[in-house]
């Protein structure tokens, strides 16, 4: 995890066209509508706009658990709508970090095993595995919570958790669904203050899909999506 | 390693509904076993019957009786080693549910023919002196407390009358599958006794016991034995002691597969419920199985979750209620309704069959759950509220 912004010429994220539309009954819902947007490595974006607008379906369609009805989506030059399901799980375990609204973490696993879970997909050892978790954890400031279960800890702390499973395997793109969404202000601005160290000095790309305006001013960009649409994103 | 601490992690969540669960399966399993064992002990006589062995019976029915100069005609055919006979005596002991099988029998050979029974030479002399001497499986003795010298009461049902045997001896099994719930004593006292009050009565057999010089000639020595009496006034049937066995089953066969038809209908049952809890129980984590998949982890190890789950809930169950069989299984065979049963005792293949059948719960109640689980959209997944 080297502490560098590196943005490069070509684009980490390339959006071309990009349609998704839902059946419902013999209707076809369109949710996004000819999308293009470009990512470069390193950036920090918050996608916002009201419900509905589909931002969390663009999210979606990024981080890969999603399929789009039509165009391109390119991921560091690899069509990724063109994998298969197995291929996406791979590609999504070795590429994105998933941060989520209410943390998602397994109820049963305490932190340290819950942060340890993505790792279980690497060829990592055991001691391994443990070494870089300690470290993951000590980042975001847990190494004394390592043994406590979700339920023991605050939801400033579960997300915390959950930033430190997101970016244990070291990926490319952290994927952030509203996730100060269910914190409290301090725990909010502490969360986002992480996401903010992530990027300028991990070099993390992050996009976050939030309705808060005071968290989207966290992001280096801003894209408003209306309707499907983006309203005021680069081509 | 990590799998299966996620299993059992999970496993004891809802412990009420866990618990709940395995209790059922406990009782499923026991009852299968009982069940089971019910079924092994109806068949538990022609298990035990010996291959060289043969009964000879009058062909009309058993209630018939034959001449007891049969015996020696019986002897003489090619192939026969030793004949010796048995009648049924139907008797009471006290009251009418203290049920044992009784038998009137040659005192000089009977115990000849079973070489599984197991008697101190000293007690087999004492019963063969002894005109109202009886002879005693230990089960039988155990269970009413019987001891040698103890005298024993039976009101004949077909025999009018109170006998008085005198126990002179008490015989165990050579395995645990050999019977020794009987009750033998000489046929010369219940047939003086005839001779004297129903003379028309006297000098009759129930069957012939025959023990053949080798065992895979069965079917021509009692086809020869048969011959002998072809056109007389008793014609006999003659099979080997298996399928004289099997005949009495077959008189209760649909009580057998009525027994077997309810286990297996106990284990339909504790299915669905064990489907039931697998399905909750899924259908609660779809959130958390959508972000292991969004994690990268294949739709299998969702599945794999769920059926391993399933697996060891079930395996707690059988294993605990396999356990459980055995004494609940004994506690039966010694109350009065076991004491109908000659042999009850749990069979491997019955622990076998009870293992097998867990299994089976365990694959057709999570093979649903795990399907739809594994196969979940992560969006849909994720946006589910457990």
């Amino acid at each position: 995890m080297d502490a560098q912004i590196k943005i490069t010429e070509r684009p980490l994220v390339q959006i071309s066209h990009l349609v998704k539309s839902y059946t419902r009954g013999d209707q076809e819902v369109p949710v996004l509508q000819d999308i293009s947007l470009k990512i470069a490595r390193g950036d920090f974006i918050s996608l916002m706009g009201p419900s509905g607008s589909g931002k969390s379906t663009l999210l979606n369609l990024i981080a890969g658990i999603d399929k789009p009805t039509g165009g391109t989506l390119l991921i560091d030059g690899e069509d990724i709508t063109q994998l298969s399901e197995g291929e996406l799980a791979d590609w999504r375990a070795s590429n994105i970090g998933f941060i989520f609204q209410f943390y998602n973490l397994m109820p049963v696993l305490n932190a340290f095993e819950n942060v340890e879970l993505p790792l279980l997909l690497t060829n990592l050892s055991r001691a391994e595995r443990r070494e870089r978790v300690e470290l993951t954890l000590s980042l975001v400031g847990l190494s004394d919570r390592m043994e406590h279960y979700p339920n023991e800890l605050s939801g400033g702390q579960q997300q915390r958790v959950a930033i430190a499973r997101a970016i244990v395997t070291d990926p490319t793109i952290l994927v952030c669904d509203e996730p100060t969404g269910d914190l409290d202000k301090q725990s909010a601005t502490d969360v986002l203050q992480m996401l903010k160290k992530l990027n300028s000095e991990m070099g993390k790309t992050i996009i976050m899909v939030t309705h808060d305006a005071h968290a989207a001013e966290a992001a280096k960009r801003i894209v408003h999506l209306e309707k499907g649409e983006l309203i005021d994103g680069d081509a | 390693m990590y799998f299966l601490k996620l299993v059992f992690k999970n496993i004891f969540r809802a412990k009420l509904r866990t618990s709940l669960t395995i209790i059922g399966l406990v009782i499923a399993i026991v009852a299968f076993g009982l069940l089971q064992t019910v079924v092994d002990a109806w068949y538990a006589g022609s298990n035990s019957a010996s291959a060289s062995r043969m009964v000879t019976r009058n062909s009309i029915s058993l209630v018939f009786a034959m001449p007891i100069y049969y015996r020696e005609r019986i002897k003489a055919v090619e192939g026969v080693k030793a004949v010796t006979i048995s009648n049924w005596f139907g008797g009471i002991y006290k009251e009418p549910q203290n049920f044992f099988p009784q038998f009137a029998v040659d005192h000089e050979n009977f115990f000849d023919l079973y070489p599984e029974f197991i008697i101190p030479p000293d007690q087999l002399l004492a019963f063969k002196r002894d005109r109202q001497g009886a002879m005693v499986g230990r089960k039988l003795a155990d269970q009413f407390g019987w001891k040698i010298g103890d005298t024993v009461p039976i009101r004949g049902t077909i025999y009018p009358g109170t006998w008085q045997f005198t126990v002179r001896g008490i015989f165990d099994g050579k395995d645990e599958t050999t019977i020794v719930r009987q009750f033998y004593f000489h046929y010369d006292f219940i047939n003086e006794e005839l001779k004297r009050k129903a003379p028309r009565r006297a000098d009759l057999v129930g069957i012939y016991i025959v023990d053949v010089t080798d065992a895979s000639r069965t079917a021509d020595i009692a086809k020869a034995v048969d011959a002998e009496f072809k056109n007389s006034l008793a014609e006999t049937l003659t099979e080997t002691e298996k399928a004289f066995q099997l005949g009495f089953v077959a008189q209760s066969e649909s009580i057998v597969v009525a027994i077997r038809v309810v286990s297996f209908v106990v284990i339909i049952i504790i299915m669905a419920v064990v489907a039931n809890t697998m399905a909750m129980t899924a259908r609660e984590r779809l959130s958390e199985y959508a972000t292991l998949k969004a994690l990268g982890f294949p739709p299998g190890f969702v599945a794999a979750l769920i059926f391993g789950e399933a697996m060891v809930l079930c395996l707690m169950g059988a294993g605990i209620g396999i356990l459980l069989t055995f004494p609940v299984a004994l506690g039966f065979a010694n109350s009065p309704a076991g004491a109908a049963f000659p042999a009850f005792t749990v069979s491997t293949t019955t622990v076998a069959l009870q293992l097998s059948c867990a299994i089976i719960v365990a694959i057709v109640a999570s093979l649903v759950p795990s399907i739809r689980s594994a196969n979940i959209k992560i969006v849909d997944g994720l946006r589910h509220v457990g």
